[in-house]
């Protein structure tokens, strides 16, 4: 039961780069283990980033990540991710079941074919987002908020130990949202990480017990109660977050 | 067997072959990467036919994927220089191949049945008086054996690594994450379609390769909607593109090769004008009787609205309705037909009136209107 001391992720003097600009810059970072982590910051902070140098997807100029205190490399299975939904082709000819059971191929391995116990994990995982309706629906026939809650089941398919959400709430309907939140809530009381990239301010402390927030550099992370003050804000956001207030105030 | 059943032999296999990778260049977007490499493998093609005098000999294949995955990678690098965009690099790579393969050809292979002709064209003609002799035996000919062989290839590449190709083609961010290399795959498929090129390259020249890959899979993408489906779609239209190619060819008197990549032509612009449900017409079809049933319901609301009042005569007469709405007179006919054919409305003494039915349907479409 050491695991509780051990932080599900751990980020030390990561730095990375596009074409020699730093897009994050020298970060020190702790993910608690079993926390509900938001990723917050203004556009271009580098949210989505930090979640693909923690998931291995960009190499980092330097520094190193940790998952539960072993190298990324070796992390494999254990992170699951949930890309932003736009990354993906919605016109490819396959359905709903078959792209939740692409989520447990990693415990396939290589040329072994998914079977019955691929297929109830997938449908598990579907009921779980309450699509089950949709198993045998075309992907190319799927609203936003659909897409959405299919990336999340494959990420529940996959059965890992740390959820990484790049933006799952944005240009979501309603009951897509609460499905989400109800998501969260039993990986939370399930003991999983959850690590959530986050643009809705107003609903930081409802969703989340811990926050990072970044831009380009970490301005603050730990729990929800003390960090997410609006003293941070003002650095991590400057003098946009006025702005970003106010807009999130019309869209409710 | 006779020669004209070989040929066709060897044009089915062949049709075959080049549609089953075909369907992972569809599904990747990378269909003129196809004709890429059927260009670009032309110089491995000569070097391997100075070699050893023949166009069917497994070293042809060797080279053909060497070349291509070559051409492939430079490409890349090209493009990841960022100096140069990824169709630039494309187009900057294969026909540089292509004109060292061209300028070999005419410089050394004058006087060989190897010219620039059969290399843009293919001739599938030929085919049967290649064979392929062993210990004294006939075995039929070299093409068809070579070409038999690069389809159990695609097969086995097909069948065995599926599930791989398609997280790799729909999100090759969790394909690198679950351990399945994107790029692997990637290369493995580029070798395929190098190596069904050098193939196809009797059958079809370079030029026409490209109308073989691609095709049957975009034909089929358009009527099915699973990717095992798609597969098997596309290889019967090319079976179907093949046999109906080589019997133009025939009844024409014209090059086989360019028969093929014609039939393959029709069956595509078939299944896109016909494909039940994402075809031309069809889409036509489901636009208009969309319309249709939107001019319904703002007549019924429209006849609604001034049911019962002092204008109702002008607002809702046949004769003045078309002014009152904006629709040509033709519209208004079929959506009046409509309306009363559905017994949502009638026709008193010119003017049209809401039955029971009708009223609470606009009713029902008015609610949150106002």
């Amino acid at each position: 039961m050491t695991q509780a001391q051990i932080p599900a992720v751990e980020v030390e003097d990561l730095t990375v780069a596009y074409t020699g600009q730093p897009v994050l810059w020298d970060l020190d970072l702790a993910v608690p283990a079993g926390s509900r982590t938001a990723i917050v910051g203004p556009n271009g902070a580098g949210k989505s980033t930090l979640v693909k140098a923690v998931m291995g997807l960009v190499d980092p100029v330097a520094g190193a990540v940790r998952i539960f205190g072993r190298p990324g490399g070796e992390a494999g299975g254990t992170i699951a991710y949930v890309p932003q939904r736009a990354t993906l082709e919605w016109d490819f000819p396959t359905d709903v079941l078959d792209v939740v059971t692409m989520g447990t191929y990693g415990r396939l391995g290589w040329f072994r074919r998914p079977g019955p116990a691929e297929r109830a994990a997938a449908e598990e995982a579907l009921e779980q987002v309450e699509m089950s309706a949709f198993a045998e629906r075309p992907i190319s026939q799927l609203s936003g908020g659909q897409q959405q809650r299919i990336l999340l089941a494959r990420a529940l398919a996959q059965k890992a130990e740390i959820y990484m959400l790049d933006e799952p709430f944005q240009g979501v309907d309603a009951p897509t949202e609460r499905s989400i939140v109800r998501v969260l809530d039993d990986l939370a009381a399930l003991g999983k990480t959850v690590v959530v990239v986050h643009h809705d301010l107003q609903t930081v402390v409802e969703y989340f017990n811990h926050v990072v927030l970044l831009n380009v550099r970490i301005i603050g992370a730990g729990p929800v109660e003390t960090t997410f003050s609006e003293e941070n804000l003002r650095l991590t956001f400057g003098g946009r977050l006025g702005v970003l207030a106010s807009r999130a105030a019309q869209e409710f | 067997m006779n020669p004209e059943l070989e040929i066709l032999l060897i044009a089915v296999v062949t049709a075959v072959a080049c549609a089953l990778v075909g369907v992972f260049l569809v599904l990747r977007r990378l269909a003129l990467v196809s004709d890429a490499i059927a260009h670009a493998i032309l110089p491995g093609i000569v070097v391997a036919f100075f070699l050893t005098g023949s166009l069917t000999s497994p070293l042809l294949v060797v080279a053909a994927a060497v070349t291509g995955v070559l051409s492939v990678a430079l490409i890349e690098a090209l493009h990841r220089t960022r100096l140069v965009a990824e169709d630039a690099a494309t187009g900057l790579v294969f026909p540089a191949f292509f004109s060292l393969g061209v300028i070999m050809v005419s410089r050394w292979a004058g006087n060989v049945h190897l010219d620039t002709d059969s290399v843009l064209l293919g001739e599938l003609a030929f085919a049967p008086f290649d064979r392929w002799i062993v210990a004294g035996k006939d075995l039929g000919p070299s093409a068809l054996w070579m070409m038999s062989g690069i389809l159990v290839l695609n097969l086995v590449l097909i069948l065995v690594a599926a599930k791989e190709l398609k997280l790799a083609t729909l999100d090759p961010a969790l394909a690198t994450l679950l351990g399945f290399s994107p790029v692997l795959l990637h290369y493995l498929l580029m070798t395929a379609v190098s190596i069904t090129a050098v193939g196809a390259f009797n059958a079809a020249g370079s030029i026409l390769v490209v109308a073989l890959m691609i095709a049957p899979p975009a034909a089929a993408f358009l009527l099915v909607e699973r990717v095992a489906p798609m597969i098997w779609l596309s290889a019967v239209l090319a079976v179907l593109g093949a046999i109906g190619g080589y019997g133009l060819a025939r009844w024409l008197d014209v090059s086989i090769a360019g028969s093929m990549a014609v039939m393959s032509g029709i069956i595509f612009a078939a299944s896109f004008l016909l494909a039940p449900e994402r075809g031309l017409l069809s889409q036509a079809r489901r636009r208009a009787s969309q319309k249709l049933e939107f001019s319904v319901r703002m007549l019924a609301v429209h006849l609604l609205h001034h049911e019962g009042t002092e204008r109702e005569k002008e607002e809702c007469g046949l004769d003045s309705l078309s002014r009152h709405l904006g629709w040509s007179d033709g519209v208004l006919r079929q959506a009046v037909g409509h309306t009363v054919h559905k017994a949502l409305a009638f026709v008193e003494s010119g003017v049209l009136h809401l039955t029971e039915e009708g009223r609470l349907f606009a009713e029902d479409l008015s609610v949150g209107v106002d």
